[in-house]
């Protein structure tokens, strides 16, 4: 571990966390090649996080698209309703081998807050998870869950008072605390070695897909799509497929959908090279280097951000990055649940929308699978107001 | 670079420790900053660390993070800070200004061109809490080449062989973080603190200037003869805020400097 993707990644912290950094790293390499570590890791995964998830063809969405064939990985059939809970489970024991008992953690959709809570919750650790407060907001169920969950719940009024921020509050608490705390970071972002541990502990979605695509087809799919914030979910889900002859297709926020004019959440398309929240990836950002506001219907997607993997993936041609507004990925979002009985996350519905590109531009009897990271119950509230918005409008 | 050098070695010869003032550029407003950092250099500021302020500063505490987005919604920028040096510079302000600022406004400005109009501007280095020494080497080259200074920081869990390297690496000034945490008022020092610097001295032989949580003169008489240099920076802030109009913001500073300034004897 280098903690570099090409150019992307690094150590860009105060020097308070270059120990506890160092620290979690040397843990992680002992964990990884710990008999120990990996069979309890595993027992959790299938016991309490549910895995492994199915693998779901579609029969309408996507037909109509030129004939593809959809298929979806389930990560919304885990326990707590997304793939975050992967990563938590696996970093809650890591805090637990590091000694530490108390966790923090930012949350942007909820799904990470209530993944690292329940986490926590089962392994007797405690959790205090920090949230944007116009994501708690447009969330609140799942701040709910967390508070039942036994989790404390900070609001983070600063900034734009979203992902960007709570991640930026997390990582103040943690400097000031670096000896007694582990933060339970969400995504494949901030300082090495977390956009690499990460990965790995999401990496268990690619595995499974790919095993479970090719016992029903007996070939690869010809593309996979995943929707792109952090990136945790598509990391886990590529890193499966990097050596294969598969199309790799990120989705990014659109937003309002006004290109590059703001509005938007999708540094890959229209940021540049920068150093944000410990770690050299692509970023919004003004002339000046001030880090821009972001705009997603999607909380888990609005950042200004993204994983300094993506970014070396993006430069190198490995994966393609486009990109969904909040209408298409509502058009997603309806479609799915609809035609298919499958509520999808806002977040997921934009990989969804992305796919349904992917699919226009593919051939007759190809076969498109679709990481569909977690579910839409939190997001039933924020999503009906915009759909009814939207007709409304429409009038 | 060498009048910061020249700084430290003049006090440690006096006995002195060397007084570091915080400001953030364009708090409250760009066209102040000149007359404040003036204020506190007449007042006995030994060395003027210059805010560039960032949206996301993710070292500093409220207070510094209040002033920084007040400053940047008045427009205040890197260029415009290097500006601030020109003209304190014009204005005859003679003691080192380093610039404090994150890695991305200075990435983006460029790193060549940054040391360069630094330079240029009259600028003597730069403190980066966002650039370990692991990260720095380029960053250490181009100040090397505009011969100015670059501050690495030591934090109470640093390893000895990490201050050692933070300690060789600085040039001008090792940055000592009296605490864990961010930058902000604290009432009482770290009972560790004496400890601390003993092993930051046995780092190496740079300057050595602590700084987070020193807010009153009691503070920096506890540390008169452990460190090299104490850094002052919310609570001068605070008092600035305070003040009503200009001409209080001055008196401010010139009253907290003046007090800090006696204890450094």
């Amino acid at each position: 571990m280098n903690g570099r993707f090409g150019e992307y990644g690094g150590q860009f912290v105060a020097e308070t966390l270059v120990g506890p950094l160092q620290e979690l790293e040397e843990e992680y390499q002992k964990a990884l090649v710990d008999p120990e570590f990996n069979a309890e890791l595993d027992k959790l995964l299938k016991m309490f996080v549910g895995r492994p998830t199915p693998i779901t063809e579609l029969h309408r969405l996507g037909v109509t698209e030129n004939g593809v064939k959809l298929w979806l990985k389930r990560e919304d059939l885990t326990h707590t309703g997304a793939h975050k809970i992967n990563n938590s489970v696996g970093q809650a024991l890591l805090a637990r081998r590091l000694g530490k008992k108390q966790i923090i953690a930012e949350t942007g959709a909820g799904q990470h807050g209530v993944a690292v809570a329940a986490a926590c919750a089962y392994l007797g650790l405690e959790a205090t998870i920090y949230m944007g407060r116009v994501d708690a907001e447009r969330q609140a169920p799942n701040v709910q869950r967390m508070e039942l969950l036994g989790a404390r719940v900070v609001l983070v009024d600063l900034g734009t008072a979203t992902l960007k921020d709570a991640i930026n509050a997390a990582i103040r608490e943690w400097i000031a605390r670096p000896d007694t705390t582990h933060y339970l970071l969400g995504s494949v972002v901030g300082p090495h070695p977390f956009p690499t541990i990460v990965r790995n502990f999401q990496s268990v979605i690619g595995r499974e897909a790919r095993a479970q695509f090719l016992e029903e087809n007996d070939r690869l799919p010809d593309a996979v799509v995943a929707c792109v914030g952090g990136g945790s979910n598509a990391a886990g889900m590529f890193s499966a497929f990097l050596d294969d002859p598969v199309r790799l297709v990120g989705v990014q926020a659109a937003g309002e959908g006004k290109g590059g004019q703001g509005g938007h959440a999708a540094p890959l398309l229209y940021g540049d090279p920068g150093v944000l929240q410990g770690t050299r990836t692509y970023l919004l950002q003004d002339d000046d280097g001030q880090i821009q506001l972001t705009h997603s219907i999607a909380p888990g997607l609005d950042y200004a951000g993204v994983g300094p993997e993506h970014s070396h993936y993006k430069d190198t041609g490995k994966v393609e990055y486009i990109s969904a507004s909040d209408d298409e990925a509502l058009d997603a979002f309806a479609a799915l649940s609809s035609q298919e009985g499958i509520l999808p996350a806002l977040e997921s519905a934009h990989a969804v929308a992305g796919a349904l590109k992917v699919a226009r531009q593919s051939a007759p009897g190809s076969t498109v699978l679709v990481n569909l990271s977690g579910r839409g119950d939190k997001d039933l509230t924020s999503a009906m107001a915009a759909l009814k918005q939207r007709e409304e409008t429409a009038r | 670079m060498k009048r910061l050098e020249q700084t430290f070695t003049d006090n440690r010869t006096k006995d002195e420790t060397t007084l570091v003032a915080y400001l953030t550029s364009g708090y409250p407003h760009l066209g102040e900053t000149v007359g404040l950092i003036s204020a506190a250099v007449d007042a006995g500021a030994d060395v003027i660390e210059l805010g560039v302020p960032f949206s996301d500063p993710l070292g500093d505490g409220p207070v510094i993070q209040a002033t920084g987005q007040a400053a940047l919604d008045t427009g205040t920028t890197t260029a415009a800070t290097l500006d601030v040096v020109a003209e304190a510079r014009a204005a005859g302000v003679e003691a080192p200004i380093v610039l404090m600022g994150y890695c991305n406004p200075f990435l983006r400005y460029g790193l060549t061109q940054l040391y360069d109009d630094a330079r240029s501007a009259g600028a003597d280095g730069f403190v980066v809490p966002d650039l370990p020494v692991g990260e720095g080497a380029e960053w250490l080259a181009q100040a090397e080449a505009a011969e100015l200074g670059q501050t690495f920081f030591t934090a109470p869990g640093s390893s000895p062989e990490r201050m050692a390297a933070s300690a060789a690496a600085s040039r001008g000034f090792l940055y000592v973080l009296a605490a864990n945490g961010v930058t902000g008022v604290r009432s009482e020092l770290d009972p560790g603190i004496d400890a601390y610097l003993e092993r930051v001295r046995a780092a190496g032989d740079t300057p050595m200037a602590v700084g987070f949580g020193i807010s009153r003169p009691d503070h920096v008489a506890a540390l008169h003869g452990k460190t090299d240099g104490v850094i002052v920076g919310s609570a001068l802030l605070q008092a600035i805020g305070a003040a009503r109009d200009a001409a209080g913001r001055r008196r401010a500073v010139t009253g907290l400097i003046s007090s800090l300034k006696a204890a450094t004897r």
